[in-house]
């Protein structure tokens, strides 16, 4: 038994050496594959991070009145933050609003002038609320126009900002289910691109697996070197696609970060590298060899 | 050993001509030890009929019986224990391109799970015998076709089957080569084996003095013990 798999290992590994010109072209094109396979799986958590980016930059403001005091607008805060839906308060005082506005604008001086001109201070005291998802603000502003506090607060921006916030979250909510379908869509022609690939490189033997079967092989030892050649090309193809992998992620991710500061791509490729060695030996040698075993099937009728 | 027991093969017509009748009601025995020759013309079922006994292909009607065993009713997952009792030299040679000389009269007994000290004693043995031990190492394509036709013959003899099959060996050849391909034939019945040759030529038959079953037209026109080739 042992003996035979030794043979047929020696045999696949035979039969892929001696017909290297189509050995080389099947593992190009299941780097393809494996390829597409790995973006597929790094688009996953990077589009997390640049949506939950996108989502980071969404907030509301509430404006309280001029004559709101400090105590109020600390119970205010106390109350909100303990909203399920909250996930971060900032309280923006009316010294700390004039301070930014002055830290923002000086090199204006039109609008320093009317500044000092006004005379007085006339920025409001502000929390600026984020919530945990896009689609909860409307909740937290509805709670808050007619929640207990009404009466200290002049102003919610939420509906200044809320085509922007819905905007924002029905980009984002269509960034994965297009993800999705397009991930499965791929996946299927990338699949069925190796796999005729795979068929084509067999078809070159289909005279000689039906030999095999005349002069006595059984179906498994005729098929065994065919599906040991299909996970040689899968595992050559899956070191070949992780070189290229960590090259793209280690040159682009400098590039990225100028886009996007908060996408580490060669960070992500890190963090996730057992589980991308482990997906792209699934995708290269799995496929091989199941793509392998359906093309022999047909040729071994005899 | 061998019984074919009312064998027709029938191939359908693909368009609204006749179907081709390839054999029609053939019978006859073969024992254990015997040298048989099949001859006709060209298209007289000599190949249909040897295909049919290796299970290539399936009769249309009757039975083929090998040691009392229908072939055609064996599953197809133990059709390899029946064709490795059966040594086939075809007249396409059917070697595999990929394997050298060596290789391809090996890979008949890693088949059978002979151990690799036992193979290369017996390949080596036999390359002597077929005059091919300087051409182990060689592709087919490096070959010439007598050459080919004696590696066919090499691996259908390497793991001592109880019948060989021959159809056409010497179709290809030049009349030297012809003749070292009968005479390896020959050699190997006189080692105990069952030859069964079919052939459409006369030279060779009738300096042969075996058995010669006449098919013409997919029938059995003669069958003699001490056979010469008439039509």
């Amino acid at each position: 038994m042992f003996s035979s798999f030794k043979r047929i290992i020696k045999t696949g590994w035979k039969g892929f050496s001696r017909n290297i010109g189509l050995s080389i072209a099947t593992i190009l094109i299941m780097v393809m594959v494996i390829s597409l396979a790995t973006l597929l799986f790094l688009l996953n958590p990077a589009s997390k991070i640049l949506i939950s980016g996108l989502q980071e930059k969404v907030d509301i403001s509430i404006y309280f009145r001029e004559d709101a005091l400090p105590g109020d607008i600390q119970e205010v805060e106390s109350e909100i933050s303990r909203i399920p839906e909250v996930k971060n308060i900032e309280y923006v005082s009316r010294e700390q609003a004039l301070e930014k506005f002055i830290e923002k604008h000086k090199e204006d001086p039109v609008l320093m002038e009317s500044l000092t001109e006004i005379g007085y201070n006339p920025f409001l005291a502000s929390l600026n609320i984020k919530a945990w998802q896009v689609s909860q603000y409307e909740q937290v502003a509805n709670f808050l126009e007619t929640g207990p506090f009404k009466n200290l607060i002049d102003k919610v921006d939420y509906h200044q900002r809320k085509s922007v916030i819905e905007k924002v979250f029905s980009i984002t909510s269509g960034i994965n289910k297009v993800g999705v379908f397009f991930s499965i869509i791929f996946g299927a022609i990338a699949i069925l691109i190796a796999f005729n690939a795979i068929k084509i490189a067999i078809y070159n033997s289909s005279e000689e697996i039906s030999i095999m079967r005349l002069v006595g092989a059984s179906n498994s030892f005729a098929r065994g070197p065919f599906l040991i050649q299909g996970a040689i090309v899968g595992f050559i193809a899956t070191l070949i696609t992780l070189i290229i992998t960590f090259g793209i992620c280690y040159g682009l991710d400098s590039k990225i970060r100028v886009i996007a500061p908060e996408l580490s791509i060669f960070s992500l490729f890190l963090s996730n590298f057992w589980t991308l060695i482990l997906i792209q030996l699934v995708t290269g040698i799995g496929l091989g060899v199941l793509s392998s075993f359906i093309a022999v099937r047909k040729y071994l009728r005899i | 050993m061998l019984s074919i027991q009312n064998v027709s093969k029938i191939y359908p017509s693909h368009s609204s001509g006749k179907p081709t009748v390839a054999l029609d009601n053939v019978s006859f025995k073969i024992d254990g030890k015997e040298f048989v020759s099949i001859v006709g013309k060209s298209g007289a079922g000599k190949t249909t009929l040897l295909k049919l006994i290796l299970a290539e292909e399936k009769p249309t009607q009757g039975q083929i019986f090998f040691d009392g065993q229908d072939v055609h009713k064996i599953k197809k997952s133990q059709l390899s224990q029946l064709r490795q009792r059966i040594g086939t030299v075809f007249q396409d040679y059917k070697l595999f391109p990929s394997k050298t000389t060596y290789e391809n009269i090996a890979y008949v007994m890693e088949v059978m799970g002979v151990a690799e000290k036992e193979i290369q004693r017996d390949v080596h043995q036999i390359l002597e015998l077929v005059g091919l031990i300087d051409r182990a190492d060689n592709f087919p394509n490096e070959l010439s076709g007598g050459e080919k036709q004696r590696v066919t013959i090499a691996r259908a003899f390497i793991h001592r089957p109880d019948v060989i099959l021959a159809d056409e060996p010497t179709g290809n050849l030049d009349p030297y080569h012809t003749l070292d391909i009968i005479q390896l034939l020959v050699k190997i019945y006189e080692l105990g084996t069952t030859v069964i040759l079919s052939t459409h030529d006369k030279e060779i038959i009738n300096s042969l003095g075996k058995r010669v079953i006449t098919l013409d037209q997919g029938k059995i026109v003669r069958d003699e013990k001490r056979g010469r080739f008439i039509l």
